[in-house]
Protein backbone atom coordinates (compact mmCIF):
# COMPACT_ATOMS: atom_id res chain seq x y z
CA UNK A 1 0.00 0.00 0.00
CA UNK A 2 1.57 3.42 -0.97
CA UNK A 3 0.38 6.85 0.00
CA UNK A 4 1.44 10.25 -1.81
CA UNK A 5 0.91 13.22 -0.49
CA UNK A 6 1.49 16.39 -1.94
CA UNK A 7 1.73 19.66 0.15
CA UNK A 8 1.92 23.02 -1.53
CA UNK A 9 1.87 26.57 -0.24
CA UNK A 10 3.82 29.71 -0.82
CA UNK A 11 7.48 29.76 -0.12
CA UNK A 12 7.99 30.42 3.36
CA UNK A 13 4.63 28.34 4.75
CA UNK A 14 6.83 25.41 5.28
CA UNK A 15 5.49 23.58 2.57
CA UNK A 16 8.84 21.76 2.44
CA UNK A 17 9.71 20.80 6.04
CA UNK A 18 6.02 19.83 6.84
CA UNK A 19 6.67 17.44 3.84
CA UNK A 20 10.35 16.48 5.21
CA UNK A 21 8.56 15.61 8.42
CA UNK A 22 6.28 12.99 7.17
CA UNK A 23 9.22 11.24 5.62
CA UNK A 24 11.16 11.12 8.85
CA UNK A 25 8.24 9.52 10.54
CA UNK A 26 7.99 7.15 8.00
CA UNK A 27 11.87 6.25 8.09
CA UNK A 28 11.36 6.21 11.72
CA UNK A 29 8.44 3.70 11.26
CA UNK A 30 10.17 1.31 9.52
CA UNK A 31 8.13 1.92 6.02
CA UNK A 32 9.99 3.30 2.59
CA UNK A 33 9.39 7.19 1.83
CA UNK A 34 10.96 9.75 -0.63
CA UNK A 35 10.48 13.20 -0.53
CA UNK A 36 10.53 15.33 -3.41
CA UNK A 37 10.57 18.95 -3.70
CA UNK A 38 9.74 21.58 -6.47
CA UNK A 39 13.23 23.51 -6.29
CA UNK A 40 14.08 26.33 -8.37
CA UNK A 41 15.24 29.53 -8.82
CA UNK A 42 12.33 30.66 -6.01
CA UNK A 43 12.21 32.82 -3.22
CA UNK A 44 9.66 33.14 -0.41
CA UNK A 45 6.95 34.33 -1.65
CA UNK A 46 6.72 31.93 -4.56
CA UNK A 47 5.40 29.15 -4.89
CA UNK A 48 6.90 25.61 -2.74
CA UNK A 49 5.85 22.02 -3.16
CA UNK A 50 6.56 18.57 -2.48
CA UNK A 51 5.94 15.17 -2.65
CA UNK A 52 6.05 12.31 -0.17
CA UNK A 53 5.41 8.61 -1.02
CA UNK A 54 5.51 6.84 2.58
CA UNK A 55 5.08 2.97 1.41
CA UNK A 56 5.41 -0.49 3.26
CA UNK A 57 7.40 -1.57 -0.73
CA UNK A 58 10.32 0.18 -2.20
CA UNK A 59 9.06 3.18 -4.14
CA UNK A 60 9.51 3.78 -7.61
CA UNK A 61 8.49 6.55 -8.90
CA UNK A 62 9.30 9.57 -6.34
CA UNK A 63 6.04 11.81 -8.08
CA UNK A 64 2.96 10.65 -9.50
CA UNK A 65 0.47 12.77 -10.73
CA UNK A 66 -2.63 11.82 -8.62
CA UNK A 67 -1.35 11.74 -4.79
CA UNK A 68 -3.61 10.35 -2.25
CA UNK A 69 -3.62 13.33 -0.52
CA UNK A 70 -2.96 17.01 -1.41
CA UNK A 71 -2.48 19.78 1.48
CA UNK A 72 -3.07 23.22 -0.30
CA UNK A 73 -2.01 26.33 1.67
CA UNK A 74 -3.02 29.07 -0.57
CA UNK A 75 -5.58 29.32 -3.31
CA UNK A 76 -2.69 28.90 -6.43
CA UNK A 77 -2.53 25.28 -4.64
CA UNK A 78 -5.63 24.75 -4.22
CA UNK A 79 -6.41 25.50 -7.98
CA UNK A 80 -3.27 22.84 -9.01
CA UNK A 81 -4.17 20.04 -7.00
CA UNK A 82 -7.97 20.00 -6.80
CA UNK A 83 -8.22 18.23 -10.00
CA UNK A 84 -5.32 15.95 -9.20
CA UNK A 85 -6.29 14.26 -6.01
CA UNK A 86 -7.11 10.60 -6.42
CA UNK A 87 -11.20 10.18 -6.07
CA UNK A 88 -11.63 9.42 -2.35
CA UNK A 89 -8.35 11.45 -1.30
CA UNK A 90 -8.11 13.62 1.05
CA UNK A 91 -7.67 17.26 0.38
CA UNK A 92 -6.97 19.40 3.43
CA UNK A 93 -7.35 22.77 2.83
CA UNK A 94 -5.71 26.20 4.62
CA UNK A 95 -9.27 27.63 4.86
CA UNK A 96 -7.80 30.72 6.95
CA UNK A 97 -6.76 32.31 3.63
CA UNK A 98 -8.60 30.51 0.73
CA UNK A 99 -12.14 31.62 0.43
CA UNK A 100 -13.02 29.64 -2.31
CA UNK A 101 -14.96 25.83 -1.95
CA UNK A 102 -13.63 22.93 -3.26
CA UNK A 103 -16.21 21.60 -5.81
CA UNK A 104 -15.41 17.73 -6.60
CA UNK A 105 -17.47 15.98 -4.66
CA UNK A 106 -15.35 12.80 -4.43
CA UNK A 107 -12.74 13.85 -1.83
CA UNK A 108 -13.00 14.06 1.59
CA UNK A 109 -12.27 17.78 2.25
CA UNK A 110 -11.07 18.79 5.86
CA UNK A 111 -11.13 23.18 5.74
CA UNK A 112 -9.01 24.11 8.27
CA UNK A 113 -8.10 27.74 9.81
CA UNK A 114 -4.41 26.77 9.93
CA UNK A 115 -3.05 30.71 10.17
CA UNK A 116 -5.53 31.83 12.52
CA UNK A 117 -4.70 28.87 14.78
CA UNK A 118 -1.15 29.02 14.16
CA UNK A 119 -1.64 33.17 15.21
CA UNK A 120 -3.59 32.03 18.58
CA UNK A 121 -0.72 29.39 18.87
CA UNK A 122 2.15 32.45 18.67
CA UNK A 123 3.29 31.65 15.54
CA UNK A 124 2.07 32.46 12.24
CA UNK A 125 4.92 29.93 10.70
CA UNK A 126 2.86 26.57 12.27
CA UNK A 127 0.26 26.76 9.77
CA UNK A 128 1.72 23.67 7.97
CA UNK A 129 1.67 21.61 11.15
CA UNK A 130 -1.92 22.62 11.95
CA UNK A 131 -2.86 21.23 8.51
CA UNK A 132 -0.69 18.33 8.45
CA UNK A 133 -2.08 17.10 12.02
CA UNK A 134 -5.96 17.41 10.46
CA UNK A 135 -4.54 15.62 7.31
CA UNK A 136 -3.43 12.74 9.61
CA UNK A 137 -6.65 11.91 10.81
CA UNK A 138 -7.41 11.07 7.76
CA UNK A 139 -4.42 9.42 6.04
CA UNK A 140 -4.13 6.41 8.34
CA UNK A 141 -0.65 5.49 6.94
CA UNK A 142 1.39 7.38 10.14
CA UNK A 143 -0.08 7.85 13.62
CA UNK A 144 -0.38 11.37 14.69
CA UNK A 145 2.00 10.17 18.49
CA UNK A 146 4.54 9.19 15.81
CA UNK A 147 4.96 12.13 13.82
CA UNK A 148 5.07 14.10 17.47
CA UNK A 149 8.08 11.90 18.09
CA UNK A 150 9.89 11.99 15.20
CA UNK A 151 9.71 15.83 15.41
CA UNK A 152 11.10 15.98 18.93
CA UNK A 153 14.76 14.45 17.24
CA UNK A 154 14.65 16.43 13.94
CA UNK A 155 13.52 19.96 14.66
CA UNK A 156 16.64 22.44 13.83
CA UNK A 157 18.43 23.18 16.70
CA UNK A 158 18.06 26.80 16.00
CA UNK A 159 14.20 26.31 16.34
CA UNK A 160 14.20 23.91 19.22
CA UNK A 161 12.64 26.22 21.55
CA UNK A 162 9.29 26.13 18.73
CA UNK A 163 9.31 22.78 19.37
CA UNK A 164 6.44 22.60 22.01
CA UNK A 165 4.38 25.03 19.61
CA UNK A 166 4.91 22.85 16.60
CA UNK A 167 3.72 19.96 19.28
CA UNK A 168 0.41 21.67 19.68
CA UNK A 169 0.30 23.13 16.45
CA UNK A 170 0.11 18.91 15.04
CA UNK A 171 -2.71 18.69 18.04
CA UNK A 172 -4.34 21.35 17.33
CA UNK A 173 -5.06 20.57 14.05
CA UNK A 174 -5.69 16.69 14.18
CA UNK A 175 -8.28 18.08 16.62
CA UNK A 176 -10.27 20.66 14.60
CA UNK A 177 -10.37 17.87 12.01
CA UNK A 178 -12.62 15.57 14.11
CA UNK A 179 -15.65 17.68 14.51
CA UNK A 180 -14.69 18.31 10.84
CA UNK A 181 -15.76 15.31 9.14
CA UNK A 182 -19.29 15.63 10.01
CA UNK A 183 -19.09 18.59 8.31
CA UNK A 184 -17.66 17.57 4.96
CA UNK B 1 25.71 2.88 10.48
CA UNK B 2 21.78 3.44 10.34
CA UNK B 3 19.75 4.35 7.67
CA UNK B 4 19.09 8.11 7.19
CA UNK B 5 17.04 10.42 5.25
CA UNK B 6 19.69 11.51 2.73
CA UNK B 7 19.23 14.16 -0.19
CA UNK B 8 21.11 12.74 -2.98
CA UNK B 9 23.04 15.56 -3.41
CA UNK B 10 24.86 15.74 0.05
CA UNK B 11 24.78 11.66 0.31
CA UNK B 12 27.08 11.83 -2.93
CA UNK B 13 29.39 14.07 -1.28
CA UNK B 14 29.36 12.74 1.70
CA UNK B 15 30.15 8.65 0.05
CA UNK B 16 32.86 10.52 -1.80
CA UNK B 17 34.39 11.73 1.57
CA UNK B 18 34.20 8.71 3.38
CA UNK B 19 35.46 6.58 -0.13
CA UNK B 20 38.73 8.58 1.36
CA UNK B 21 38.19 11.52 -1.70
CA UNK B 22 41.29 13.96 -1.04
CA UNK B 23 40.57 16.96 -3.07
CA UNK B 24 37.47 18.43 -4.33
CA UNK B 25 37.15 21.16 -7.19
CA UNK B 26 34.05 22.20 -8.08
CA UNK B 27 31.83 25.12 -8.89
CA UNK B 28 27.82 25.71 -8.39
CA UNK B 29 25.15 24.87 -10.65
CA UNK B 30 21.88 23.86 -9.90
CA UNK B 31 20.68 21.51 -9.12
CA UNK B 32 24.03 19.87 -7.47
CA UNK B 33 25.13 22.78 -5.46
CA UNK B 34 24.29 21.15 -2.49
CA UNK B 35 27.44 18.81 -2.91
CA UNK B 36 29.59 21.70 -3.38
CA UNK B 37 27.93 22.75 -0.05
CA UNK B 38 28.69 20.03 1.86
CA UNK B 39 32.59 19.71 0.28
CA UNK B 40 33.35 23.25 1.18
CA UNK B 41 32.24 22.33 4.51
CA UNK B 42 33.40 18.96 5.13
CA UNK B 43 36.85 18.86 3.14
CA UNK B 44 38.57 21.76 5.22
CA UNK B 45 37.88 19.85 8.68
CA UNK B 46 39.03 16.63 7.61
CA UNK B 47 42.19 18.90 6.20
CA UNK B 48 41.45 17.83 2.95
CA UNK B 49 41.45 19.76 -0.35
CA UNK B 50 38.52 22.07 -1.19
CA UNK B 51 38.30 24.55 -4.15
CA UNK B 52 35.92 26.74 -5.44
CA UNK B 53 37.08 27.56 -8.72
CA UNK B 54 36.76 30.67 -10.55
CA UNK B 55 35.03 28.06 -13.69
CA UNK B 56 34.44 24.54 -14.57
CA UNK B 57 37.10 25.13 -16.87
CA UNK B 58 39.23 25.89 -14.00
CA UNK B 59 37.84 23.11 -12.01
CA UNK B 60 38.15 20.05 -14.54
CA UNK B 61 42.21 21.12 -15.14
CA UNK B 62 42.84 20.88 -10.90
CA UNK B 63 41.17 17.81 -11.23
CA UNK B 64 43.84 16.81 -13.96
CA UNK B 65 46.76 18.52 -11.76
CA UNK B 66 45.71 16.43 -8.70
CA UNK B 67 45.24 13.43 -10.25
CA UNK B 68 48.47 13.25 -11.87
CA UNK B 69 49.98 13.45 -7.80
CA UNK B 70 47.95 10.13 -7.69
CA UNK B 71 44.90 11.53 -5.12
CA UNK B 72 41.71 10.61 -4.85
CA UNK B 73 39.90 13.39 -6.76
CA UNK B 74 36.72 14.19 -7.78
CA UNK B 75 34.69 17.02 -9.28
CA UNK B 76 30.52 17.57 -9.73
CA UNK B 77 28.74 19.75 -11.57
CA UNK B 78 25.45 20.06 -14.38
CA UNK B 79 25.03 19.58 -17.97
CA UNK B 80 26.03 23.05 -18.77
CA UNK B 81 29.26 22.85 -16.89
CA UNK B 82 29.99 19.66 -17.37
CA UNK B 83 30.00 20.62 -20.97
CA UNK B 84 32.56 23.16 -20.23
CA UNK B 85 34.42 20.08 -18.48
CA UNK B 86 35.01 18.35 -22.19
CA UNK B 87 38.47 19.40 -22.78
CA UNK B 88 39.80 18.59 -19.56
CA UNK B 89 37.98 15.29 -18.94
CA UNK B 90 39.99 14.37 -22.74
CA UNK B 91 43.53 15.29 -21.28
CA UNK B 92 42.24 13.40 -17.94
CA UNK B 93 41.53 10.45 -20.11
CA UNK B 94 44.68 10.57 -23.04
CA UNK B 95 47.23 10.93 -19.31
CA UNK B 96 45.48 7.86 -18.32
CA UNK B 97 45.12 9.57 -14.45
CA UNK B 98 42.09 8.12 -12.55
CA UNK B 99 39.20 10.86 -11.83
CA UNK B 100 35.71 10.94 -10.47
CA UNK B 101 32.72 13.11 -11.96
CA UNK B 102 29.37 13.14 -10.80
CA UNK B 103 26.82 14.67 -13.65
CA UNK B 104 23.40 15.79 -12.04
CA UNK B 105 22.10 16.42 -15.41
CA UNK B 106 19.51 19.20 -16.33
CA UNK B 107 17.14 20.15 -18.39
CA UNK B 108 18.72 21.61 -22.43
CA UNK B 109 20.54 22.13 -24.51
CA UNK B 110 21.97 25.54 -24.23
CA UNK B 111 21.61 27.25 -20.78
CA UNK B 112 17.95 24.79 -20.47
CA UNK B 113 16.50 24.92 -17.09
CA UNK B 114 17.21 23.35 -13.58
CA UNK B 115 14.66 20.41 -14.13
CA UNK B 116 15.80 17.04 -14.32
CA UNK B 117 16.95 15.12 -17.31
CA UNK B 118 18.59 12.70 -18.60
CA UNK B 119 19.51 14.56 -22.43
CA UNK B 120 23.39 13.92 -21.62
CA UNK B 121 23.42 10.36 -22.10
CA UNK B 122 25.04 10.70 -25.41
CA UNK B 123 27.28 13.45 -24.26
CA UNK B 124 28.96 10.83 -21.80
CA UNK B 125 28.52 7.52 -23.18
CA UNK B 126 29.47 8.10 -26.89
CA UNK B 127 31.96 11.03 -26.71
CA UNK B 128 31.75 14.28 -25.60
CA UNK B 129 35.62 14.88 -25.07
CA UNK B 130 37.44 14.65 -28.45
CA UNK B 131 39.68 11.72 -29.45
CA UNK B 132 39.27 7.97 -29.21
CA UNK B 133 38.26 7.34 -25.85
CA UNK B 134 35.84 6.20 -23.24
CA UNK B 135 34.66 7.05 -19.47
CA UNK B 136 32.79 4.29 -17.40
CA UNK B 137 29.32 5.49 -16.83
CA UNK B 138 27.35 4.55 -14.03
CA UNK B 139 23.19 5.64 -13.46
CA UNK B 140 22.02 5.42 -10.24
CA UNK B 141 18.27 4.97 -9.90
CA UNK B 142 18.10 5.90 -6.01
CA UNK B 143 20.09 7.87 -3.36
CA UNK B 144 21.45 4.41 -1.86
CA UNK B 145 22.62 3.32 -5.76
CA UNK B 146 23.98 7.29 -5.80
CA UNK B 147 26.05 6.28 -2.74
CA UNK B 148 27.18 2.79 -3.41
CA UNK B 149 28.38 3.83 -6.96
CA UNK B 150 30.27 6.82 -5.57
CA UNK B 151 32.16 5.12 -3.61
CA UNK B 152 32.63 2.52 -6.56
CA UNK B 153 33.48 5.05 -9.26
CA UNK B 154 36.97 5.82 -6.99
CA UNK B 155 38.20 2.14 -7.29
CA UNK B 156 36.79 1.66 -10.88
CA UNK B 157 38.41 4.73 -11.98
CA UNK B 158 41.94 3.70 -10.07
CA UNK B 159 41.54 0.42 -11.47
CA UNK B 160 41.60 1.26 -14.94
CA UNK B 161 43.17 4.38 -14.61
CA UNK B 162 40.59 6.22 -16.20
CA UNK B 163 37.69 8.69 -15.31
CA UNK B 164 34.29 7.06 -13.90
CA UNK B 165 31.23 9.24 -14.61
CA UNK B 166 28.13 8.85 -12.27
CA UNK B 167 25.35 9.98 -13.80
CA UNK B 168 22.64 10.95 -12.18
CA UNK B 169 19.71 13.75 -12.73
CA UNK B 170 18.22 16.64 -10.59
CA UNK B 171 15.21 14.46 -9.28
CA UNK B 172 17.82 12.15 -7.76
CA UNK B 173 20.12 14.95 -6.51
CA UNK B 174 17.09 16.78 -4.89
CA UNK B 175 15.32 14.37 -3.24
CA UNK B 176 15.57 12.37 0.16
CA UNK B 177 15.22 9.03 -0.02
CA UNK B 178 16.34 6.64 3.01
CA UNK B 179 19.90 5.48 2.64
CA UNK B 180 22.89 4.06 4.55
CA UNK B 181 26.86 5.74 4.19
CA UNK B 182 29.58 3.31 4.09
CA UNK B 183 32.24 3.76 6.81
CA UNK B 184 34.76 6.25 6.39
CA UNK B 185 37.52 5.31 4.57
CA UNK B 186 41.36 6.46 5.57
CA UNK B 187 42.55 8.35 2.45
CA UNK B 188 46.24 6.73 1.11
CA UNK B 189 48.85 7.76 2.95
CA UNK B 190 51.41 9.79 1.05
CA UNK B 191 54.10 6.95 -0.02
CA UNK B 192 51.07 4.57 -0.62
CA UNK B 193 50.35 6.35 -4.07
CA UNK B 194 50.47 4.60 -7.26
CA UNK B 195 53.97 4.06 -9.26
CA UNK B 196 52.94 6.06 -12.19
CA UNK B 197 51.86 9.64 -9.87
CA UNK B 198 54.28 12.46 -9.46
CA UNK B 199 55.31 12.31 -6.27
CA UNK B 200 58.74 14.10 -7.06
CA UNK B 201 61.61 11.96 -7.98
CA UNK B 202 63.77 11.99 -5.09
CA UNK B 203 65.40 8.66 -4.60
CA UNK B 204 64.49 7.19 -7.91
CA UNK B 205 63.93 7.56 -11.46
CA UNK B 206 62.09 10.36 -12.94
CA UNK B 207 58.94 9.34 -14.95
CA UNK B 208 56.81 11.97 -17.23
CA UNK B 209 52.71 11.85 -17.17
CA UNK B 210 51.67 13.09 -21.06
CA UNK B 211 48.72 13.03 -23.37
CA UNK B 212 50.69 14.20 -25.89
CA UNK B 213 52.71 12.39 -28.22
CA UNK B 214 53.53 14.35 -31.51
CA UNK B 215 54.74 11.30 -33.59
CA UNK B 216 51.48 9.07 -34.70
CA UNK B 217 52.97 5.96 -35.04
CA UNK B 218 53.48 6.07 -31.11
CA UNK B 219 50.15 7.65 -30.61
CA UNK B 220 48.45 4.75 -32.37
CA UNK B 221 50.60 3.01 -29.67
CA UNK B 222 48.95 4.32 -26.88
CA UNK B 223 45.74 4.63 -28.48
CA UNK B 224 45.71 0.50 -28.47
CA UNK B 225 46.96 0.58 -24.98
CA UNK B 226 43.84 2.41 -24.45
CA UNK B 227 41.80 -0.03 -26.32
CA UNK B 228 42.72 -2.76 -24.51
CA UNK B 229 42.09 -1.28 -21.77
CA UNK B 230 38.05 -0.50 -22.89
CA UNK B 231 38.01 -4.10 -23.70
CA UNK B 232 39.08 -4.88 -20.02
CA UNK B 233 36.48 -2.51 -18.96
CA UNK B 234 33.71 -4.27 -21.26
CA UNK B 235 34.47 -7.53 -20.22
CA UNK B 236 34.54 -7.06 -16.43
CA UNK B 237 32.10 -3.97 -15.13
CA UNK B 238 28.47 -4.68 -16.91
CA UNK B 239 26.24 -3.72 -14.00
CA UNK B 240 22.03 -4.02 -14.78
CA UNK B 241 19.26 -4.40 -12.31
CA UNK B 242 16.42 -6.73 -13.45
CA UNK B 243 12.74 -6.73 -12.00
CA UNK B 244 9.69 -8.35 -12.84
CA UNK B 245 11.42 -9.88 -15.90
CA UNK B 246 10.02 -13.23 -15.26
CA UNK B 247 7.94 -14.32 -17.66
CA UNK B 248 7.22 -11.03 -19.07
CA UNK B 249 6.53 -10.41 -22.51
CA UNK B 250 7.28 -6.57 -22.55
CA UNK B 251 10.49 -5.48 -21.75
CA UNK B 252 11.16 -1.89 -20.29
CA UNK B 253 14.24 -0.78 -20.73
CA UNK B 254 15.49 2.48 -18.88
CA UNK B 255 18.02 3.98 -16.97
CA UNK B 256 18.33 5.76 -13.39
CA UNK B 257 14.97 7.91 -12.65
CA UNK B 258 13.40 6.80 -15.76
CA UNK B 259 14.08 2.90 -14.72
CA UNK B 260 12.19 3.98 -11.29
CA UNK B 261 8.97 5.76 -12.44
CA UNK B 262 9.08 3.12 -15.20
CA UNK B 263 8.57 0.19 -12.40
CA UNK B 264 5.54 2.09 -10.88
CA UNK B 265 4.26 2.01 -14.50
CA UNK B 266 5.20 -1.83 -14.61
CA UNK B 267 3.48 -2.91 -11.09
CA UNK B 268 0.31 -0.65 -12.02
CA UNK B 269 0.12 -2.67 -15.58
CA UNK B 270 0.62 -6.10 -13.82
CA UNK B 271 -2.23 -5.74 -11.90
CA UNK B 272 -4.10 -4.96 -14.81
CA UNK B 273 -2.64 -8.44 -15.96
CA UNK B 274 -0.07 -7.40 -19.03
CA UNK B 275 3.11 -9.26 -18.61
CA UNK B 276 5.91 -6.87 -18.53
CA UNK B 277 8.92 -5.96 -16.70
CA UNK B 278 11.98 -3.82 -16.68
CA UNK B 279 15.48 -3.95 -17.36
CA UNK B 280 17.84 -1.31 -15.96
CA UNK B 281 21.43 -0.76 -17.24
CA UNK B 282 23.74 0.57 -14.92
CA UNK B 283 26.66 0.56 -16.43
CA UNK B 284 26.18 2.76 -19.33
CA UNK B 285 29.45 2.40 -20.47
CA UNK B 286 30.41 -0.81 -20.76
CA UNK B 287 26.45 -1.24 -21.89
CA UNK B 288 24.38 -4.47 -20.73
CA UNK B 289 25.04 -5.61 -24.39
CA UNK B 290 24.96 -9.57 -23.97
CA UNK B 291 21.89 -9.77 -21.41
CA UNK B 292 19.82 -7.21 -23.54
CA UNK B 293 20.28 -9.15 -26.67
CA UNK B 294 19.32 -12.55 -24.44
CA UNK B 295 16.63 -10.70 -23.46
CA UNK B 296 15.24 -9.97 -26.57
CA UNK B 297 15.11 -13.21 -27.38
CA UNK B 298 12.71 -14.01 -25.25
CA UNK B 299 10.39 -10.92 -25.17
CA UNK B 300 8.09 -9.70 -27.88
CA UNK B 301 8.83 -6.06 -27.92
CA UNK B 302 10.77 -3.57 -26.16
CA UNK B 303 9.68 -0.29 -24.30
CA UNK B 304 12.73 2.22 -24.25
CA UNK B 305 12.14 5.27 -21.81
CA UNK B 306 14.23 7.87 -21.23
CA UNK B 307 14.04 11.90 -19.94
CA UNK B 308 15.50 12.87 -23.46
CA UNK B 309 14.61 12.51 -27.05
CA UNK B 310 16.01 8.97 -27.76
CA UNK B 311 19.84 8.35 -26.90
CA UNK B 312 20.17 5.06 -25.27
CA UNK B 313 17.37 4.01 -27.40
CA UNK B 314 20.44 3.90 -30.44
CA UNK B 315 22.02 1.10 -28.50
CA UNK B 316 19.25 -0.60 -27.63
CA UNK B 317 18.20 -1.04 -31.47
CA UNK B 318 22.21 -1.73 -32.76
CA UNK B 319 22.20 -4.37 -29.81
CA UNK B 320 19.28 -6.30 -30.25
CA UNK B 321 19.51 -5.50 -33.91
CA UNK B 322 15.73 -4.87 -33.64
CA UNK B 323 14.81 -8.28 -33.67
CA UNK B 324 11.81 -7.43 -31.79
CA UNK B 325 9.71 -4.32 -31.85
CA UNK B 326 11.10 -1.29 -30.14
CA UNK B 327 9.25 1.31 -29.01
CA UNK B 328 9.63 4.44 -27.62
CA UNK B 329 8.52 7.13 -24.30
CA UNK B 330 10.76 9.90 -23.57
CA UNK B 331 9.91 13.78 -22.03
CA UNK B 332 12.46 16.62 -23.06
CA UNK B 333 13.57 19.67 -21.68
CA UNK B 334 13.37 18.72 -18.09
CA UNK B 335 9.94 16.83 -17.91
CA UNK B 336 9.90 14.18 -15.70
CA UNK B 337 7.27 11.49 -17.05
CA UNK B 338 4.43 10.59 -14.69
CA UNK B 339 4.22 6.75 -14.39
CA UNK B 340 0.75 7.11 -15.69
CA UNK B 341 2.11 8.49 -18.59
CA UNK B 342 4.69 5.40 -18.74
CA UNK B 343 1.83 3.00 -18.03
CA UNK B 344 0.11 4.51 -21.29
CA UNK B 345 2.65 3.31 -23.39
CA UNK B 346 3.06 0.30 -22.00
CA UNK B 347 -0.71 -0.61 -22.42
CA UNK B 348 -0.69 1.02 -25.83
CA UNK B 349 2.31 -1.69 -26.58
CA UNK B 350 0.71 -4.57 -25.19
CA UNK B 351 -2.64 -3.60 -27.52
CA UNK B 352 -0.40 -3.73 -30.22
CA UNK B 353 1.03 -7.28 -29.59
CA UNK B 354 -2.28 -8.31 -28.81
CA UNK B 355 -3.75 -7.04 -32.49
CA UNK B 356 -0.58 -8.75 -34.17
CA UNK B 357 -1.96 -12.31 -32.52
CA UNK B 358 -5.33 -11.55 -33.50
CA UNK B 359 -4.57 -11.10 -37.71
CA UNK B 360 -2.12 -14.03 -37.21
Amino acid sequence: MQSEIVISGFGGQGALFAGQLLAYTALDAGLHTTWFPSYGPEMRGGTAHCTTIVSDAPIGSPVVRHPRAAVVMNLPSLERYEPLVKAGGVLVVNSSIVERHVQRTDLQVLRVPGDDVAQELGDGKVTNLVLVGALLTRLPVLELEQVKRTLEHVIPERRRNLLAMNLQALERGAALADPLAAAV
Amino acid sequence: MARALLKGNVAFAEAAVRAGCEAYFGYPITPQTEALEHMAKRMPELGRAFVQAESEVAAINMVYGAATAGVRVMTSSSSPGVSLMMEGLSYIAGTRVPAVLVDVMRGGPGLGNIAPAQSDYAQMVRGGPHGDMKMIVLAPATVQELIDLTVEAFDLAERYRCITVVLADGSLGQMMEPAELPPMRTPRAADERPAWALTGARGREPHALTSIYLDPEQEEAYNLELQATYRAIEAAEVRYVEERLEGARIAVVAFGTAGRLSLTAIDAARAEGIEVGLFRPVSLYPFPEERLRQLAERVDALLVVEMNAGQMIDDVRRVTRERVPIRFYGRTGGVVPMPEEVLEAIRGLHAELVREEAVA
